[in-house]
């Protein structure tokens, strides 16, 4: 088992045949994603040939989804076609729909929410995409760097997600999702959190954390009613000046609120220990679990 | 993007709401010429982008040209927390028979759009939740159907507006979704004795992301070194430190900087190469980085995840050998994990240039770039 992706999933590429699309269908089928379908409208009918797999591409969802059963879509199209890419994966439906594209206009983020709401799980936008390793990779996160194991992990941040998955390989990971860094996003850290106390194949949630919004205190209010899986988290931004957006759209501090230290506290003040660095997190959840350091 | 007041206000007028007359001076003979051609006694108000202006002594009332020219005089150039002021706003003193309090934004938690509307105005509005917490409307709003005339009515019922206040909610709305932003706030909308409402001041943030759907201002420079990284691609923020800091990915480049003031020094900058990068953004950021006289030393920490370490250590070396030539030479800890990082630590190895070392640990490698900055 995993959260929200599996062995079974069968993932279409919402803009395959673009650069990036192509780019990283290859990678996941590589992989072992079961990539059944490409979707770049005008293009339907053409096969993508991915070296011992060809893919079909079709002109619309609803016609991918007619042909192969995908259950999953996986978008790569630029910010100004997103939403209406994501309006028609949602009305295909598509349940779980990952939306790698950074730069989509808020707007449109709380525009596709409202539209999926009850229909499709969104993951994103602007973020990495989830990996369950060994079985399925959604997105863009890199597969060779973690193997298969019971830790679960949820982050705002792609290289932290990759960082950390690294650090803890010799464990492996039930699955990582990347939330994405974007101030409105489908799926938060407690809509993963959920999953991974529900999901049989996950023994401990590592959750990575940055400065803005109120995202990490919600979240602790959450594992302090709901989880008793144990917990360890990471939080980035304590040097972070106020009102400065650090990278993400979603990464600043306004005024008092939204910082690193504000986060901190309000994860530890519900026994959730959070590490100082990366490998210091890494480090607690062996400490957790009683594995010793490989 | 935050926008000044006059900005806001021009949004505003460009959807029918109601804003007191005036102009945008930036010399105090400029600000004499609007008041006479107004008319009638101004108010002369600091365009910075920051609150607490009136209390900072950044809003003055002048019964006429001469007055407005004295107090413009005193209120440009004035430092208002830390935002200078370059330019006031000139406009037609208009007197309130009541001051409400009306916005839109975006509510991260929910996901969703927010209505905060409240019968007191002209005050901070978390302080009137907190001591009349029914006089402050909070109302969810539906992204799908907005806020059309019959919501707009709800809403100043709700929170004790009179009828008349419902077109400038509807208004504000369009505002909000035709120009793609984050908040729109008006403290205090107002109503003149004769039933007028009038937006007394505006504050807009508007979504850079959407940039490419509007002709709107383009944001103001900078300072020169993050104005010329953006123009690159880059992602870079300039801070107050001495340890220059590169890395890939947001939130490992905030953690990056964490680390190196968690061993002792300052960080300089952040500074994203994002996903993928290639030889030349690698070079690029350097650049940048070594450009700021304040840094003495550089952390380069780079997780290949989709980034490849071996284009991170290409573009080091052909970095340096460049700036080398212009002088710009400082030491350089290297941190390559992850994708190809074998073959990176290689090229780095066989460069064996005199400024760099390499570290295998992201928590040994700001230790050492903090202690080389702390020694130069």
């Amino acid at each position: 088992m995993a959260i929200f992706l599996t062995k079974d999933s069968r993932v279409l590429v919402q803009g395959m045949t673009g650069a990036e699309g192509t780019r990283h269908t290859a990678r996941m089928l590589a992989a072992g994603t079961d990539v059944v379908a490409g979707v770049t409208p005008g293009k339907g009918g053409r096969t993508a040939d991915f070296g011992e797999r060809a893919v079909p591409v079709f002109g619309s969802v609803a016609d991918a989804v007619a042909a192969t059963g995908a259950d999953v879509s996986v978008v790569f199209v630029p910010p100004r076609f997103t939403l209406a890419a994501v309006e028609e994966a949602v009305a295909a439906p598509i349940p779980l729909c990952v939306v790698i594209t950074e730069g989509v206009p808020v707007h449109d983020a709380v525009r596709l929410r409202a539209l999926a709401a009850g229909r499709t799980r969104i993951i994103g936008p602007n973020c990495p995409g989830l990996i369950s390793p060994g079985q399925s990779s959604a997105g863009i996160i890199p597969a060779d760097i973690t193997s298969s194991g019971r830790i679960g992990l949820v982050s705002k941040s792609g290289t932290l997600t990759y960082q950390l998955m690294y650090e803890l390989r010799d464990l492996g990971c039930s699955t990582a999702v990347g939330i994405g860094g974007d101030p409105v996003v489908g799926t938060t850290h407690i809509d993963c959190l959920q999953a991974f106390q529900d999901d049989p194949a996950t023994d401990a949630i590592v959750m990575i954390g940055e400065i803005g919004g109120d995202a990490e205190e919600r979240a602790a209010a959450y594992v302090a009613a709901h989880v008793t899986k144990p917990v360890v988290a990471y939080v980035a931004g304590f040097t972070a000046p106020e009102g400065r957006t650090m990278g993400h759209a979603g990464a600043i501090v306004s005024g008092s609120s939204g910082t690193a230290q504000a986060k901190k506290n309000a994860l530890e003040a519900v026994g959730v220990r959070v590490g100082r660095t990366p490998s210091e997190t890494a480090a607690l959840l062996r400490t957790v679990l009683g594995k010793t350091t490989p | 993007m935050d926008l000044y007041e006059h900005q806001a206000k021009e949004l505003f007028q460009r959807h029918g709401i109601e804003v007191p007359a005036g102009g945008v001076a930036t010399t105090p003979s400029e600000a004499r010429e609007i008041a006479a051609r107004l008319g009638a006694p101004v108010v002369v108000k600091a365009q910075v982008r920051i609150g607490g202006r009136g209390k900072a002594g950044g809003i003055r009332a002048a019964p006429g040209p001469a007055a407005a020219e004295q107090e413009a005089g005193r209120v440009l150039g004035m430092d208002i927390r830390g935002h200078r002021a370059h330019a006031v706003l000139v406009e037609a003193a208009t007197a309130p028979a009541a001051e409400y309090y009306a916005a839109y934004l975006v509510d991260r938690a929910e996901g969703a759009f927010l209505a905060i509307v409240s019968r007191h105005g002209g005050m901070d509005i978390e302080e009137v939740a907190a001591t009349s917490p029914d006089a402050v409307a909070r109302v969810p709003v539906d992204p799908l159907t907005g806020v059309d005339a019959a919501t707009a009515r709800l809403l100043a019922e709700r929170a004790g507006l009179p009828e008349e206040a419902a077109g400038t909610l509807e208004r504000l709305w369009r505002v909000m979704v035709e120009e793609d932003a984050l908040l729109v706030e008006v403290n205090p909308l107002i109503r003149t004795a004769e039933g007028r409402i009038v937006a007394l001041d505006g504050k807009v943030t508007l979504d850079g992301n959407a940039a490419f759907r509007h002709d709107h201002p383009a944001p103001p420079p900078s300072a020169g070194l993050e104005d010329r990284a953006r123009a690159k691609g880059l992602n870079y923020v300039k801070l107050d430190g001495r340890v220059g800091v590169v890395g890939n990915g947001a939130g490992l480049v905030m953690s990056t900087l964490d680390v190196v003031a968690g061993a002792g020094a300052a960080p300089a900058n952040f500074l994203d190469i994002g996903g993928g990068a290639s030889a030349q953004v690698m070079a690029d950021g350097l650049e940048i980085i070594l450009s700021d006289p304040d840094v003495r030393s550089v952390l380069v920490n780079v997780f290949g995840g989709i980034t490849s370490c071996d284009a991170v250590a290409t573009g080091i070396v052909s970095a340096l050998d460049l700036l080398g030539e212009r002088g710009l030479a400082r030491p350089i800890v290297v941190r390559l994990d992850g994708n190809n990082a074998e073959a990176g630590r290689r090229i780095l190895g066989e460069a064996a240039h005199p400024a760099v070392r390499q570290v295998p640990t992201m928590d040994g490698a700001a230790e050492l770039a903090a202690g080389l900055a702390a020694g130069a």
